[in-house]
């Protein structure tokens, strides 16, 4: 899955995945997978004395069979043959139960492995910073964990049955030798053929499967896209044209899967061709040394047998080589994935804050996210327990970025500054302790799919029923949440599309809330909400601060009049630092500012004047 | 009904290709089956020599072009065969994935907001996969299986009817174990594939809330959701590898103990001399031929199995008809001059409680008209109604006096403009994402919407532009900035009708100005539905309707409803009155810095 240009066709980058398109067998992906199968090694152990047995079992078939015909029938011996047939059938059984071992063992064994993968994805996306959500695209990562983890998935099936014929090939050739070393040796004549035609062959295959999975990606890219902006394509009415540039790249992806298959059913012909080259000979040849007395009959039907059995892996790994090349190129990307080290891992020794009394303090704080760009240079601040402290700033002047650091999003390096809680640099805690005692309300709200409840004890599960309705009480949301169908039980759909983006914004204050934060940081927590929301929220905000430290990015006048401090940020520094009348006081910039929107708005009223 | 069936339907439609695969497997079926015959006369010519009479080349020679003859029609007929299967299939998928993207991007907004993207994403590929190998696996190899078992077994039982039924026996004992194997096995995939669904959702809403589980520290408790259905998917994993284990060893095991018995009874009629050594050869040679089909029959198995649910989940989507029809023989609706009309509308969800009750609006062409009202009052259900996104319970709307639900859908929709609440961006460049109604747009068109929307100087600003790609949902771009790329959407289509969803209310001074500027402009001359939050908009409002509960409660000018003094009076007071104080803000773009900001 990913994100897709939809607009003209021919136009933009429609890749979707990192193309790494790795060949059949990539030896660094199979040894970093047996870290973990170690776990499994005694189920593993089992799988493979299965495995060998089950090889055995069936490489033992013609050998039985040729027993049969040489030793007893034809020396009329009933007997013998009966006690023969009873040895097959042992065989059978045996062949049943490594036949069942060895498929269940190794499910159960890809299944845990799989099971550990997808949750060590999954904590190590978690241990990410909020950074590297900043620099990769959810579809894209998404489309790799799950698109990748499926394929190896997939892989686990093609991969037994591979390994299965690879040790059959090798039993094969061996019995084929000891049964006789001549006819064994005019079998396999046809061999380097075989082996030349691959070589050719497996680089065309491999540039044909890379333009197949190309081709899909992009298809599900745009498919992608167009269910997601449904609403938008449904409003301009783009529904005709958007079926056209859809079937354009659906032919592309038709035209090459139809080319990759070309490819690769020419192999059949070959691989039908060559072992009848190989039986004619065995038979002429043969037909001669049982003239001759050097071969019996049925040590020539197990001949033709194995033969037969002998392509018959050749076959199959033919057809599996796609599915194989796919999983490696999945392993590769998956591990490189889990390669990227988190930006931001608790130090061993991290310490547990302690209930905070919500003192801050950042000294000498640099931060950049590109480096030599600078987006905070040299911040000192401190934030007295229980005070407001309201950031105002132009677009770009690192407001956002100063309380991401404040709640450890992103780590201050070493050498650029440090960040105080109560007094203990925030890098030497555990991030956890830390979190609990803060909370964020953001721009945009953001809502899991689970209920109403699920979603106000967000973070704090053992929170009561009590304090979750004293919470929305508190923000004003209580009233519509209990008009909702189901009240508090009411199953969100998608991040809350049944809810407007106000509704949505009053669950995440009374989520802020539920906690009893010490620590509360609101980013523009107003700006994308209509009036009648935000009214509620205003009347329960300096209730909701009260005996809370907090930081509050805002830019409405009455906000920022009440904080004890307001901080003035430009370019990246502290420009001004007061209350609204000592920094009016000041005539900086802070009164420019003032001065500056307060003209504007006059102007945008029209009337406004007769009703104040 | 039968899924399967309804697969087929599908398939058929593209006879020619099915067609001309079954034609070329029966064919390489039929060389197929010489093979054991060639290499039983073989053996029974080696034998003879026991008989005194020596091998004669020349016989040897003919069998060995023979089966170098066969051996050659079959892989020809094979490679046929298997790449017509696969453009069979690629077709049939190519068919669904079309009619699948269209059939969604058709259906009412009642579907979309039931249905997750994920969960239509996941049916799209991965479900359409497996319909795809069910097509080379159902379609292709079980038939061509069941040729070269039926063939086989039809030349056994008359080659020697008693050997015959001693080597094909155990045929019903596989039919059966495998349809039993077989019902259980889809009732597991269905259950597979929900459970994915379920753990693609929490790990994309981890992702893209990422902010809240880390300001929130709700790592644990994400991971505890996850692991449990990851590993309610890794269980059902390994059930239905047991099911597959169980029958296909047992296949294996059945075919074999049928080889050992042909070779005890043949043998014993080798001995008794009612059976030539090449004839006894023969059958085992065509039990041999048995040998793939029967490793294969296990996965066959799953693949249909996975087919029947992958089936299931496609069609249910596939037959969800839209809940917003166009009547039958619906005409286009011409260019109108704006003249809407709401009767006695009222509007429920599904089966829901009516959000809109009994709404009367005449709006003559060119008026604005402004909707205001607490949030869930009804204001965005009604003006969704306009184009049809959904159908009313009781009323009707007209337009220039034509109801709205006699033209065809598209005519309708193009006379209507809409800026919504959320507005969605796509990842392209912001000229394709301003021309995204009208692609044939040109530049000179696309800037000058930019100009109206006043997003022309912020654009003209960054590096690239126009050609400036935006990324997912646009998060590059700030709230205000998003909202006036939809205004300039809505302007480049200018149409007569015009809803404008106005979602933000404080914003800075400058950005208020903007968005004030680009509203009144794309408005004029154009009839405006406008659900309002800024006092800009209402002061210019022909029409002010108050909403509450799905009810227009107050009616009227900004004048006359402030002198009235009720609802919208305490609104006013409560609400609006505040906008008149400051924002705080500077609305400077600055690329360079953007990064981190506004995310």
């Amino acid at each position: 899955m990913g994100t897709q240009t939809s607009g003209s066709a021919g136009q933009g980058s429609r890749r979707m995945e990192e193309d790494v398109f790795g060949t059949a067998f990539d030896y660094r992906v199979v040894l970093r997978m047996i870290p973990y199968i170690r776990p499994y090694g005694a189920l593993m152990g089992v799988a493979i004395v299965a495995m060998l047995l089950f090889t055995a079992t069936v490489v033992a078939v013609p050998w039985l069979i040729k027993e049969g015909i040489d030793s007893y029938i034809h020396d009329d011996d009933f007997g013998g043959l009966t006690l023969l047939i009873a040895i097959f059938i042992g065989n059978a059984i045996l062949n049943w139960g490594a036949s069942f071992t060895q498929e269940l063992a190794i499910a159960r064994v890809g299944q845990g492995v799989l099971y550990r993968l997808r949750g060590e994805l999954f904590s190590h996306l978690q241990r990410q910073s909020v950074s590297f959500y900043d620099k990769n695209e959810v579809g894209r990562l998404m489309s790799r964990v799950l698109g990748d983890v499926y394929q190896l998935q997939e892989f686990l099936g093609v991969a037994v049955v591979t390994v299965g014929d690879l040790l059959s090939l090798v039993g094969i050739t061996a019995v084929v030798i000891i049964l006789s070393l001549k006819l064994g040796l005019i079998s396999m004549v046809t061999l380097p053929i075989l082996i030349i035609f691959m070589a050719v062959w497996q680089p065309l295959a491999r540039g044909a499967f890379i333009r197949v999975r190309r081709a899909a990606s992009i298809v599900n890219g745009a498919l992608n896209e167009n269910i997601a902006g449904v609403r938008v394509v449904q409003s301009v009415n783009r529904q005709d044209q958007n079926l056209e540039q859809f079937d354009e790249l659906n032919s592309e992806n038709l035209k090459s899967n139809l080319q990759a298959t070309r490819l690769s059913a020419g192999v059949l012909p070959v691989v039908e061709i060559l072992p009848a080259i190989s039986i004619t000979l065995v038979i002429f040849f043969g037909a001669r040394l049982v003239g001759a007395d050097a071969l019996e009959v049925g040590a020539l039907i197990a001949f033709v047998m194995y033969i037969q059995r002998f392509f018959d892996p050749i076959r199959s790994l033919t057809m599996q080589y796609t599915q194989l090349q796919r999983a490696m190129a999945s392993g590769v990307r998956i591990f490189e994935l889990l390669d990227n080290q988190p930006a931001l891992v608790d130090a061993e020794d991290a310490i547990e804050l302690p209930r905070l009394s919500g003192d801050i303090e950042l000294k000498n704080v640099s931060y950049s996210y590109v480096p030599g760009q600078d987006v905070l240079t040299d911040v000192n601040l401190h934030i007295q327990p229980g005070q407001t402290v309201a950031i105002v700033g132009p677009t770009g002047a690192g407001k956002t970025t100063l309380v991401s650091l404040i709640a450890r999003f992103y780590d201050v390096d070493r050498d650029r500054g440090a960040i105080l809680v109560d007094g203990h640099d925030i890098r030497d805690t555990k991030r956890k302790s830390l979190a609990m005692q803060m909370s964020m309300v953001l721009q945009e709200p953001f809502l899991f799919t689970g209920t109403v409840r699920d979603n106000i004890k967000y973070g704090h599960p053992a929170a009561t029923d009590e304090q979750m309705i004293e919470a929305s009480k508190s923000v004003g949301a209580h009233d519509f949440i209990s008009r909702l169908e189901d009240g508090y039980e009411t199953f969100l759909q998608e991040r809350g599309v049944n809810l407007s983006v106000g509704q949505r914004q009053l669950l995440s204050f009374a989520r802020a809330i539920v906690a009893d934060p010490r620590i509360l940081v609101l980013d523009e927590a107003t700006a994308n909400i209509d009036s009648y929301t935000e009214m509620l929220i205003q009347r329960a905000l300096s209730r909701l601060l009260q005996g809370r430290t907090a930081i509050v990015i805002a830019h409405r006048l009455s906000t920022i009049r009440g904080a004890d401090q307001i901080v003035v940020l430009n370019r990246g520094r502290i420009e001004e630092v007061g209350n609204h009348d000592h920094l009016m006081d000041a005539d900086g910039l802070y009164a420019q500012l003032y001065a500056m929107n307060f003209a504007a708005l006059k102007d945008a009223m029209p009337g406004g004047n007769g009703t104040k | 009904m039968n899924i399967l069936a309804r697969i087929l339907a599908i398939v058929f439609r593209h006879k020619w290709r099915l067609a001309a695969a079954l034609t070329s497997m029966v064919g390489a079926t039929s060389a197929y089956l010489t093979l054991p015959y060639l290499f039983g006369s073989a053996v029974d010519e080696i034998d003879s020599i026991f008989d005194g009479g020596g091998v004669s080349d020349e016989a040897m020679i003919r069998i060995g072009l023979a089966i170098l003859a066969a051996s050659s029609i079959r892989g020809f007929l094979t490679f046929f065969q298997t790449f017509m299967g696969e453009s069979l299939a690629q077709h049939v998928v190519y068919d669904l994935r079309n009619h699948y993207y269209h059939h969604i991007q058709n259906l009412s907004f009642g579907f979309h907001d039931k249905n997750h993207t994920g969960n239509l994403m996941s049916r799209a590929i991965t479900d359409v996969e497996a319909i795809r190998m069910f097509c080379v696996g159902g379609v292709i190899r079980a038939p061509y299986f069941l040729v070269l078992f039926l063939a086989t077994a039809i030349i056994l039982l008359l080659r020697d009817w008693r050997l015959g039924l001693v080597s094909l026996g155990f045929m019903p004992l596989l039919a059966i174990v495998s349809a039993v194997i077989r019902l259980q096995l889809r009732r597991i995939w269905l259950r597979v594939q929900e459970e994915m669904a379920e753990l693609n959702t929490v790990l994309q809403e981890n992702m893209t809330g990422v902010r809240v589980v880390r300001a929130f520290a709700a790592e644990d408790q994400e991971k505890a959701k996850y692991d449990a259905a990851s590993s309610a998917v890794s269980a059902d994993m390994v059930k239905i590898a047991r099911l597959q284990a169980m029958n296909a060893s047992f296949m294996g095991f059945i075919y074999l103990v049928a080889i050992g018995l042909v070779l005890w009874y043949g043998g014993q009629r080798v001995i008794d001399g009612s059976l030539s050594p090449g004839e006894l050869a023969q059958f085992l040679f065509y039990m041999q031929l048995l040998a793939l089909p029967i490793r294969h029959a296990g996965m066959l198995v799953n693949n249909f199995a996975r087919a029947f649910s992958a089936g299931q989940r496609l069609f249910e989507i596939m037959d969800y008809r839209s809940d917003v029809l166009e009547a039958p023989g619906a005409g286009d609706m011409p260019t109108v001059r704006g003249h809407v009309r709401f009767e006695d509308v009222s509007f429920r969800y599904d089966n829901g409680p009516l959000v809109v009750k009994d709404v009367e609006i005449d709006a003559k062409p060119g008026t604005l008209v402004a909707l205001l009202g607490a949030p869930g009052s009804g204001k965005s259900s009604l003006v969704h109604l306009l184009p049809r996104f959904y159908d009313l319970a009781a009323g009707r709307i007209t337009i220039d006096g034509v109801d709205i639900k006699e033209p065809t859908l598209k005519s309708l929709r193009q006379n209507i403009g809409i800026v919504q609440q959320d507005v969605f961006l796509f990842t392209a460049s912001l000229s394709e994402n301003i021309a995204y109604g009208r692609p044939s747009a040109t530049m000179d068109e696309i800037v000058a919407a930019a100009k109206v929307a006043q997003l022309h100087e912020f654009i003209e600003d960054l590096e690239e532009g126009y050609d400036t790609k935006i990324g997912e949902r646009g998060s590059t771009l700030s709230g205000g900035q998003r909202q006036r790329m939809a205004i300039a959407r809505a302007v480049l289509l200018d149409p007569p009708l015009l809803i404008l969803d106005d979602a933000t209310a404080s914003v800075d001074a400058n950005t208020e100005e903007r968005i004030r500027k680009a509203m009144e402009s794309v408005m004029s001359g154009r009839t405006t539905f406008v659900i309002a939050h800024r006092l800009s908009t209402l002061f210019k409002a022909d029409e002010i309707l108050v909403m509450d509960e799905g009810r227009i409660v107050e009616r009227g000018t900004h004048a006359s409803l402030l002198a009235h003094g009720g609802v919208y009076r305490r609104i006013y007071d409560l609400q609006l009155r505040p906008q008149e104080e400051v924002m705080m803000e500077f609305d400077v773009p600055d690329p360079v810095h953007r990064h981190g900001e506004n995310t």
